[in-house]
């Protein structure tokens, strides 16, 4: 049971970061590609409809995670307890500077916002791939499962680590990097002209970051994090996940640019990351970097069986209506946006 | 004789605790302005949308179009800040969460996946799709976006009222609270009340809001036909919401208190001795030092009558409880809980003074009910707000009532410094989004219905 649990807090986190990562990624090529006020107001309407769902697969799967592993989020928020107010702080600025940019039409205020969105949008980039590089590199936690992380230390990945070392600002840049390509090819998917082409140069250009980096923390992650070794090893099986990331990556740049493949592919390429790294931690779902017993797993952080039990219950046929919800979304504002068609 | 009082003898200290209550108090009481409007204004708009289908007239699908756009800036803003509330049971209250997710966590994550996806997707369709969607369409669009709010509001106070009255659990051997019922949780009896008092607050607040620009527009004689409808459906909707407030489900959520937390009764009353037929204070300063009402204003044998529906029954006062049970903030609890009711019956006045003169076909030409109606708005949020600090301050000195004192559930590792720097952060941030929020809803009233 909390296996499965642990498989649905997984997608639901696979889900957040392929749905809102595009509109995440689409805030960091703003300033970059859309030049005009019409261009910026379009890429603000390809994410207009959508990005306060894909925001919501965050509160869900913080949620889900909550009942399912209520130690474990009880040990990681209060211990990644600055970067996590910066998150919210950021979410906060990014969702308002959505919001309120075309209320007012004036030289300094939508300029204004245009540089908050571009900026918050970066930054959240970079925090949860640094967040993501905290958990396979491992926490100091102590006997009760707690910790606490400064933001930093000497950037070293030793026993005093902090939430930033040169690992996680790794994870960092690749998780940039990766919503930037993701972000640019959902733009290009939903513009035309002379947008589109940019946002394509971007997604382009953005790849061959990728390339690299994305070769980099896999090497490094082996390095620092033994269990993933071990994971693979033992599983054989599980190495489908990152072929699935390596098909992704291939696909963005092969296949058919002028259709929804590239940004499929990119989407492939985050679940086959994601799902990798839950695999290789597994049964961990925040390992120690001290003391491999201290380490939580699905079975010392789940809530009682009662509990997952009866959450199944609920939380199959809920997720089956969500699904509704957003096929039927999508597809009402399926095709390239036209800035005319303002909503209110 | 007067006593020395001892709390001046001891410096003002900000431990920890105090620096995560604030924490939570600030963001909770600053995120909670934005909810009441979503949630009330939502069934307005099924108001002003039913109307537009049923009579086919463009004017109430114009006045509902200049209602959603307030309604997506109040939203976003409701949004924004309520995504630190979820977050802040694991960053502040860590040993909480651990000893108690299992059980608040199925209805917080219940929210999420039934009620917020529901109204993110369908506002996102309710507020871009009218053209696609069609006249029916886009009403259902309407109406799946205040079932998911209101949906979104009881999970939350189904959440809270497990905090005031926890059913359905087991402790576990590590001291762990397992949920034992998934049913005893959703059908808490402390739940109905609360949920139905809370849900009139909420449509008291749309309603005074609506009927406040309504009663602008006659005053400044501007865009009639809609200041019109405004307070009309403001009116109608607010002398119906603050009568239910009052009875039967404030009078409800007060059976509540009184059965399962009496100490926070004698509190809320400002109550300090045991009494047959107990009066009830109108104002008055409770001096917990002296175990004293100062400069009382009572209505003799109220309490018990209105308590036990007999006029010389016997209410408890705080002496009949040990001190370590007493609520930890008497006088906020007393006037936080005086002002919501005072706030309360002023509402009911108001309402039927407008409601009679609109029967009478008069109101539109009376303006000093109009400046009546419009400077009412901001009450309320006050209202609101002093109603859910009655409810938070009366659960101490506990978190989880008669299972877990506040103090236990802080997160042990989040020092005093570091929670004070994000509160200080969240209180610049807020200010900002409080301006700005003003100055965009301003403009949207100024631009007014008509404007594209």
């Amino acid at each position: 049971m909390q296996t499965v649990w642990f498989m649905l807090v997984a997608v639901m986190i696979a889900v957040y970061v392929v749905l809102d990562g595009f509109d995440l990624g689409a805030g960091i090529i703003h300033l970059l590609v859309a030049r005009t006020d019409r261009e910026r107001r379009q890429v603000l309407r390809s994410i207009g409809p959508v990005w306060d769902g894909n925001e919501v697969w965050l509160l869900a799967g913080g949620g889900t995670l909550y009942f399912a592993f209520p130690a474990l989020y009880a040990s990681s928020f209060s211990g990644f307890y600055l970067p996590l107010m910066m998150v919210l702080w950021l979410l906060i600025l990014r969702g308002i500077s959505i919001e309120f940019r075309n209320h007012i039409d004036s030289l300094v205020w939508k300029p204004f916002w245009d540089v908050v969105f571009g900026g918050a949008s970066a930054l959240l980039a970079i925090f949860f791939g640094a967040a993501l590089g905290n958990v396979v590199r491992g926490v100091p936690l102590d006997d009760a499962n707690e910790f606490f992380l400064p933001l930093w230390t000497n950037f070293g990945i030793g026993r005093e680590v902090g939430i930033l070392d040169w690992y996680t600002v790794l994870v960092a840049l690749a998780a940039f990097a990766t919503l930037l390509v993701h972000g640019a090819l959902w733009v290009a998917l939903k513009t035309d002209g002379e947008l589109e082409r940019r946002a394509r140069k971007a997604a382009q250009a953005g790849w061959w970051a990728l390339l690299p980096l994305t070769a980099a923390i896999t090497w490094y992650s082996f390095a620092i994090q033994p269990r993933l070794g071990a994971s693979f090893g033992a599983r054989p099986w599980g190495y489908v996940f990152p072929l699935l990331a390596v098909a992704g990556l291939i696909g963005m740049r092969a296949l058919d640019r002028r259709s929804l493949a590239p940004f499929l592919c990119s989407s492939l390429f985050i679940v086959g990351m994601l799902t990798s790294a839950a695999f290789g931690l597994y049964p961990y779902v925040l390992p120690s970097n001290i003391d491999p017993r201290l380490g939580l797993t699905v079975y010392n952080a789940s809530a009682a069986p009662y509990g997952l039990k009866v959450g199944l219950a609920w939380f199959i046929p809920g997720m089956l209506l969500t699904t509704g919800y957003f096929v039927y979304t999508y597809r009402s504002f399926a095709g390239k946006v036209a800035v005319e068609d303002e909503g209110y | 004789m007067r006593r020395v009082r001892r709390a001046s003898a001891s410096a003002f200290k900000m431990d920890a605790l105090t620096v995560h209550r604030l924490h939570f108090a600030f963001t909770v009481t600053f995120h909670y302005i934005f909810p009441q409007l979503t949630m009330g204004l939502a069934l307005l708009l099924v108001v002003l949308k039913t109307m537009a289908l049923r009579t086919g007239n463009e004017h109430y699908n114009r006045a509902a179009r200049f209602w959603a756009r307030i309604f997506a800036i109040n939203f976003a803003m409701g949004v924004v800040t309520g995504i630190p509330m979820e977050f802040q049971f694991g960053t502040n209250w860590a040993r909480f969460s651990k000893s108690a997710g299992g059980v608040i966590g199925q209805t917080l994550a219940m929210e999420g996946v039934f009620s917020f996806f529901m109204e993110s997707s369908f506002l996102g369709l309710f507020l871009f799709g009218e053209k696609k969607l069609g006249p029916r369409g886009h009403w259902l669009a309407g109406f799946l976006v205040f079932l998911g709010s209101w949906l979104s509001g009881f999970f939350i106070v189904a959440t809270d009222a497990w905090m005031q009255h926890p059913v359905g659990y087991a402790l576990g051997p590590r001291g762990e609270i397992l949920l034992t019922s998934f049913w005893g949780l959703l059908l808490n009896p402390w739940l109905l009340w609360q949920y139905l008092h809370n849900m009139m607050g909420a449509v008291v607040t749309g309603s005074f809001a609506m009927a406040a620009v309504g009663a602008f527009y006659l005053l400044v004689k501007r865009e009639q036909p809609y200041g019109q409808t405004f307070v009309r459906v403001g009116v109608i909707a607010g002398i119906v919401s603050a009568v239910l407030m009052l009875f039967p489900t404030g009078d409800g959520q007060g059976k509540n208190i009184a059965l399962h937390q009496p100490p926070t009764l004698a509190a809320m009353e400002g109550l300090f001795k045991t009494e047959a037929g107990a009066p009830l204070a109108l104002i008055g300063q409770p001096d917990v030092e002296q175990r004293r009402l100062d400069n009382p204003l009572e209505v003799p044998r109220a309490l018990s009558f209105l308590t036990y529906r007999r006029w010389m029954a016997q209410v408890k006062g705080l002496d009949a409880f040990p001190p370590d049970r007493w609520p930890d903030n008497i006088p906020l609890l007393y006037f936080s809980y005086h002002i919501m009711v005072g706030l309360g019956t002023i509402f009911i006045a108001v309402m039927a003074l407008a409601a009679v003169e609109l029967w009478r076909g008069r109101l539109f030409a009376q303006r000093k009910v109009l400046w009546l109606l419009m400077l009412s708005a901001p009450f309320p949020y006050i209202a609101n707000t002093a109603g859910w600090i009655t409810a938070e301050a009366g659960r101490q000195p506990w978190l989880i009532y008669g299972l877990m004192r506040t103090h236990e559930g802080v997160s042990p590792h989040v020092s005093a410094g570091n929670a004070l720097f994000t509160l200080i952060g969240f209180m610049g941030m807020y200010v900002v989004l409080a301006i700005l929020f003003l100055l965009l809803v301003y403009q949207e009233i100024d631009h007014g219905p008509e404007a594209a």
